[in-house]
């Protein structure tokens, strides 16, 4: 179970959408990608509302002066928010080239769509127009500047300090995950055989970022459980790993076989229904793997990570 | 293409990425730009007695050296705690004192041997077990908890836990602890701060938030409109959130990072790269090392959790009482936000009608853990979906039963009474049965989120 957007509210994201004199679009977000993909999303987004190629839009988020705010990229809010503000901004620059296409088509603006590269009286591609020529004739024409705006924020939410109760976030996310693993009770070592995770992530915006996503926290979730502890002697520093081969991340030697399958439950006010899972992805493999370790031979691993130290000791304690 | 919302097109930058392509803080090269390094603590707590940069500053190819003096807004932070540079006290090993930009790293290394530092230690509390003892040492002036509304927890509230418990037929405890994980990403800490005339700054950055690093720099640096040197502005609001306070002077430069997993999203080498860059007029990168990045950078704290659930026969749950201890380290950072997260959502994806969240931000002095991927909801999934199968096993019930009876469903509500609307809980544990291959009973095949609670 995971939140869209920061707990508590009052996370703001804007975006501007410019329709180019030839249809082909730019679209101006201050989140950063931090590897998660919203460079593609904003232009799958842009694409869709304005019915133009997905190739012809043009992603820019690279500094403060030129990009409009963003709170940032964390709290798996980027698709969420920075969705919404993309989706109302492509909205809003649709709006002006209908404006444009309702004079030349003689038709009211509500009468259109935009589809195919096109701007057309709704179900008549008879009356259409490529949306360049649109555009061209706006731009040039009617000296307009086809620029849409949006922002998106969630309230911030009110809480009441006694009992807690508030309504802190957008959307909840689902996922649960399924772990085989195989324990050499000689060793203590503990193989990972198959993990399979299941989501429900609202609407699947693009299917391969979303298995890409999954796949890499569950890695991160894998070396939580696994291997990975900042301070192995802690709460002392003794022995702080400093170098990336004492800090044991998982190598493509310690990823299982990994499956996943998705499932869509729509938000009700995020972009398509899209929830965000960016972070979650790494909190249900490592319970699932311990819980597996206590299936295969009765131990429970409470202090993670499951070092084959640990699976010892707890083994040598179950046998006493 | 033009309907590609739900299509797998192409990634956006992947071409760049793979080819090389796509440049990142350190692939910037600006002529002249000087190296950056840092003198940190040696101890994990401390109080400078004597700071001497003399020597350093006269070394051959020594651009310029900064102290705590030279910092406009010595603390920074959502909560503004943090020094950029210490002044007097130290909250932990590896804190920066002092920073010098040199023409090489050679020449910059020289010259930290150069500065004359003398600390007089003091007592470090490093287990938040212990620091949060009656009489433990101060691990910092404020205090070893982040206070809420006059309590040294956070907390949620719903039903009666105790008469809950007075009901159950079963009373299931588990310990857990999830240890200190670091971000690990491919880029660490690097930024280049380029100084304009006029002034202005252009900040080469790995922030994954660049509006909220932009806004806590010009608080940093204490910058009026049109004046990157004036003196006269005052946090008033004790808010990273500054407004009208100079943004035009600074332009933060980034938007493609190479992995963060909440690792940047607090200022950690902007201020000094920038303030070195004021102070020589000259570009500035302060590159941190692996090691600096794995010893020194934000992590994902420890977390102590202990739950107690009163559980029916039936393996329903009727009450779960949460008690969670986050290992903050020495700042705030974003730790009271990740302990709150925690606290709202950490009882688990089940409907639970009395519960009892406390969660405790204890300081240590260790550096300042901050957010994770998951900010705190990942070892609350870990310590609730452990204790779900333990209690299976009291009960000798099938975990997968015990999990969907708890699941919630449609129109039921959070320990913050959230009503939900969009539930998939039972469906997401029925998908996962079936791709395992795990035969489910028909009960649980039949069970639907949009099924009222029997």
């Amino acid at each position: 179970m995971y939140p869209s957007g920061m707990s508590g509210g009052g996370d703001s994201s804007q975006a501007m959408v410019k329709v180019q004199p030839d249809g082909s679009a730019v679209v101006t977000v201050g989140s950063c990608d931090i590897g998660q993909g919203c460079k593609t999303i904003m232009a799958q987004i842009t694409a869709e509302v304005l019915g133009i190629d997905y190739e012809a839009v043009k992603v820019v988020n690279d500094d403060t002066d030129n990009c409009p705010l963003s709170f940032g990229t964390f709290a798996s809010r980027v698709t969420y928010v920075d969705g919404l503000a993309t989706k109302l901004a492509a909205e809003d620059a649709r709006r002006i080239l209908f404006e444009v296409a309702a004079v030349m088509l003689e038709c009211s603006e509500d009468e259109l769509e935009a589809i195919d590269n096109q701007i057309r009286v709704k179900g008549n591609p008879d009356k259409a127009l490529p949306i360049g020529e649109v555009a061209g004739a706006g731009t040039f024409g009617m000296r307009k500047l086809i620029l849409g705006l949006g922002h998106y924020m969630r309230d911030p939410a009110a809480m009441d300090p006694e009992t807690g109760e508030c309504d802190p976030f957008c959307t909840l996310a689902w996922a649960a995950s399924y772990a085989e693993v195989e324990v050499d009770t000689e060793t203590g070592e503990v193989e990972i055989l198959r993990l399979v995770n299941s989501y429900d992530v609202g609407k699947a915006m693009n299917p391969t970022h979303l298995e890409g996503q999954i796949d890499g926290g569950a890695t991160m979730g894998v070396g939580a459980a696994m291997s990975e502890n900042l301070h192995p002697f802690y709460p002392s520093l003794d022995f702080q790993p400093d170098n990336l081969g004492d800090y044991a991340i998982p190598t493509t030697m310690d990823v299982p076989d990994m499956e996943s399958v998705i499932y869509e439950c729509p938000s009700t006010n995020g972009p398509y229904g899209a929830k965000g899972i960016g972070e979650m992805t790494a909190n249900t493999p490592g319970p699932a793997i311990v819980n597996a370790i206590h299936d295969a031979v009765g131990i429970w691993i409470t202090n993670l990570p499951a070092t084959p130290e640990k699976v010892l000791r707890a083994l040598d304690a179950k046998g006493a | 293409m033009s309907n590609v919302i739900g299509q797998r097109v192409t990634r956006y930058d992947g071409m760049a990425h793979v080819t090389g392509e796509t440049k990142f803080v350190d692939d910037q090269v600006v002529p002249g730009t000087l190296t950056v390094k840092a003198l940190r603590s040696p101890v994990s707590k401390g109080k400078i007695k004597n700071l001497d940069i003399s020597a350093a500053e006269k070394m051959p190819g020594v651009a310029g050296v900064i102290t705590a003096a030279d910092v406009p807004c010595n603390a920074f932070g959502l909560i503004p705690d943090q020094p950029v540079l210490v002044g007097e006290d130290i909250r932990y090993k590896g804190e920066a004192i002092a920073a010098v930009a040199a023409v090489d790293e050679d020449a910059a290394m020289e010259a930290l041997e150069k500065i004359g530092l003398e600390i007089e230690e003091q007592q470090a509390v490093l287990d938040p077990l212990e620091a949060m003892k009656d009489g433990a040492p101060q691990t910092r002036p404020e205090g070893n908890f982040q206070i809420w509304d006059d309590n040294n927890y956070r907390q949620v509230n719903l039903g009666d836990v105790d008469k809950a418990f007075e009901q159950a037929d079963e009373i299931v405890e588990s310990v857990h602890l999830h240890p200190s994980v670091e971000h690990a990403p491919m880029e660490p800490i690097c930024s280049l701060a380029v100084p304009h005339a006029g002034p202005k700054l252009t900040i080469y950055t790995v922030s994954q938030a660049l509006y909220f690093h932009l806004g806590m720099l010009c608080g940093i640096l204490q910058m009026e409109p049109g004046d990157l040197h004036c003196k006269q502005w005052k946090a008033k609001t004790g808010s990273a959130w500054r407004h009208n306070t100079g943004y035009a002077d600074l332009n933060y430069v980034g938007g493609t990072v190479g992995g963060g997993f909440g690792g940047k999203n607090d200022i950690m080498a902007d201020h000094v790269a920038a303030l070195l860059a004021l102070k020589t007029g000259r570009p500035c990168k302060w590159r941190w090392t692996r090691a600096e990045d794995l010893l020194y950078s934000t992590f994902r704290g420890a977390w102590h959790i202990t739950i107690k659930d009163a559980v029916t026969k039936q393996g329903r749950i009727i009450g779960r009482q949460m008690t969670s201890i986050r290992d903050a380290g020495s700042y705030a950072s974003l730790n009271p936000y990740v302990v709150e997260k925690h606290c709202y959502l950490g009882a688990g994806p089940y409907f639970i009608p009395n519960v009892r969240v406390r969660g405790y931000c204890v300081y240590t002095n260790k550096p300042p853990a901050s957010s994770m991927r998951g900010f705190g909801i990942t070892p609350a999934a870990f310590a609730t979906e452990v204790q779900m199968d333990q209690i299976a096993d009291r009960l000798g019930m099938d975990p997968w039963e015990v999990r969907m009876t708890n699941a919630f469903r449609k129109g039921e509500f959070t320990p913050t009474k959230r009503i939900l609307n969009s539930v998939a809980v039972i469906e997401v544990l029925q998908n996962l049965a079936a791709k395992a291959g795990v035969e489910l009973p028909g009960h649980l095949k039949a069970m639907a989120s949009t099924q009222e609670r029997g």
